[in-house]
């Protein structure tokens, strides 16, 4: 007697048990997000008729994406800044190089959490107003409390263009360096 | 088989106590639910917190009619059509804002009510984590509701606060994107915080309110004294007709017409802030639409996050995280932490009196720090207070541990 009903006990717990998962398997693919999010995921910039040090705001998956030539100065500087205490990396591996010139191409969110950082061309520092984190002109941290650079998002170098969202072999570089984290 | 009177009335008292047992229920949840007599106006809050609740659950049926959660019209939803079409829309509206900012501040003198008599020990402690439980859920849901206007401030709180589930240098960007929807908050986000917002929230908090009922019952509610005491024998004494001697006095009629009375005050309050100062709830920064292109220059929270926020604020990321997760959970914690035996008031607790009124005046502090931009000094004194909240925490087992029994 005792035996069946610790059977039908088990039975119905594993099949209600199963059905559970069945159901949170399913709540959880609700809340994915949507295939056309997804597939909206590409842009594409023509980056040669930028100005050198005035920032450029380009939107890529409904974030702000920073664009910034470099000028000669800036360039040298980023050669020659000591490497901080916060970065394995000089300043000059995390500018992009298109044709002859450098650029700082990153995803224009704080790392600490998501604001939006506001360029000081004279100073060539970036300024988030939100917990007062700063970063230098090729967008690493120079004050805490963010956890590390601007993250740079992926992108493929065509011509003068920058494909975002396609994974070209200088962002796999970047990738495997250490220099960015995935987007 | 029951026994059913087929002479008794439809609807009457004794048709429905033997339908439902109502004569029971009356008794056991109102007329002789005892209430102790040594209590003062802060044991209202309670009802207060309810009544509060109340005027929250009818003001958004109200704005529930002509809300859009679309991230094209949420905003002109509200503060066109609600606001300047719809008749006495402005009311509800003025009233969910209003109310959503005033019942935290009834749930933190409720909460620093029990803290400074003791209630929470010596089987009050489920009635401790039931409430902390609804203080989590209605922050989640003054959080989930900050999102619908569809503002400055409401785009980017989310953006922010979702942030944190990135856990900081773990990285989990798609836990953050799965919470969203979406790579930045957008018609997913506010689609699933709508629902959360105006269904499962609600649901979990009347759940909740109802469990923290329950768990009052069988302890009963503290005095002020701590002083424990016989109900059962001072239920008969009321009930006996000596109402002078009896330390106790029954929920209803007797302690609910106080409650209504403290109620009453309460609510000139209420409505003066309804129809003179409601702007206090009002960000002006929210009444710019979202966009995910423009920062506003400074973001803060509603004034009942900022000392959370401080904490979180003045640290690099991970420190500042596991601080910030560290503030939130640690309330729970309390009636564990306080090793002493002693239900008494906080001032005549030796050194507790001291680290009651050091965690509000710390918790005061980071309110404010939290509000103003992150430049010296503020950062410094928000910094200074942050670590002080930890180390009260951390000094609370030891200071009760060596508490007096009294």
């Amino acid at each position: 007697m005792s035996n069946r009903r610790d059977f039908m006990g088990m039975a119905l717990g594993a099949f209600t048990g199963l059905g559970a998962l069945g159901a949170l398997y399913a709540a959880k693919r609700t809340w994915d997000p949507l295939p056309s999010v997804k597939a909206a995921g590409f842009t594409t910039i023509d980056v040669s008729k930028a100005p050198e040090n005035v920032l450029i705001t380009e939107v890529w998956r409904g974030k702000p994406i920073f664009i910034l030539k470099q000028s000669k100065e800036m360039v040298e500087k980023a050669k020659n800044r000591p490497i901080s205490n916060n970065s394995k990396f000089k300043d000059i591996d995390r500018l992009i190089k298109i044709g002859n010139d450098y650029y700082m191409v990153v995803v224009g969110l704080c790392t600490h959490l998501g604001c939006i950082p506001d360029y000081r061309p004279e100073k060539e520092n970036f300024l988030c107003a939100c917990h007062g984190g700063m970063y230098n002109s090729s967008s690493d941290v120079i004050k805490a409390p963010p956890p590390r650079g601007l993250d740079i998002p992926p992108f493929k170098i065509d011509g003068t263009k920058l494909v975002l969202g396609e994974e070209g072999p200088e962002y796999k570089k970047l990738l495997a360096d250490g220099i960015t984290l995935p987007v | 088989m029951a026994h059913f009177d087929e002479n008794a009335r439809p609807f009457s008292n004794k048709w429905l106590d033997e339908r439902i047992g109502i004569n029971t229920l009356k008794r056991v949840l109102s007329t002789e639910y005892w209430i102790p007599k040594n209590i003062n106006f802060l044991w209202a809050m309670g009802m207060v917190l309810a009544a509060t609740f109340g005027m929250l659950l009818i003001s958004g049926i109200f704005l529930l009619m002509y809300y859009i959660p679309d991230t094209k019209q949420a905003f002109d939803s509200v503060n066109y059509t609600i606001m300047s079409q719809v008749g006495y829309g402005w009311l509800w509206r003025h009233i969910h804002g209003v109310g959503a900012s005033v019942v935290f501040l009834i749930i933190y003198i409720h909460m620093f009510t029990g803290i400074y008599y003791g209630s929470y020990k010596r089987g009050r402690e489920l009635i401790w984590l039931s409430g902390m439980l609804l203080f989590v859920v209605f922050s989640a849901e003054a959080f989930s509701g900050y999102m619908l206007p569809w503002g400055q401030m409401s785009y980017w709180a989310g953006m922010v606060i979702t942030n944190l589930f990135s856990g900081g240098s773990l990285h989990a960007n798609g836990l953050v994107e799965w919470i969203r929807g979406d790579y930045i908050p957008g018609q997913a986000y506010l689609g699933r915080f709508f629902m959360l917002h105006v269904l499962l929230l609600p649901l979990v908090i009347i759940g909740l309110i109802v469990f923290h009922f329950g768990t009052l019952r069988l302890p009963h509610v503290n005095n002020k004294d701590g002083e424990e005491f016989d109900f059962a024998a001072e239920a008969e004494k009321y009930k006996a007709g000596n109402k002078k001697e009896s330390k106790v006095i029954p929920f209803n009629p007797v302690f609910l017409s106080k409650d209504v009375f403290v109620m009453g005050i309460y609510f000139i309050f209420f409505f003066y802030l309804v129809f003179y100062h409601f702007e206090f709830a009002m960000d002006p920064v929210n009444f710019d639409p979202a966009n995910g292109l423009k920062t506003p220059t400074h973001i803060y929270p509603e004034w009942y996050f900022l000392w959370s926020y401080e904490i979180l604020r003045p640290f690099p990321t991970d420190p500042g995280l596991i601080a910030f997760a560290f503030a939130q959970v640690i309330f729970f914690a309390l009636p564990f932490l306080d090793r002493s035996p002693n239900v008494a008031p906080a001032n005549r607790r030796g050194i507790f009196k001291f680290w009651f009124w050091a965690l509000l005046v710390d918790m005061i502090i980071l309110t404010f720090m939290g509000k103003v931009p992150p430049v010296q000094p503020w950062s410094n004194i928000g910094l200074v207070a942050a670590v002080t909240f930890i180390a009260l925490w951390i000094l609370l087992p030891i200071i009760t541990k060596l508490e007096k029994k009294l």
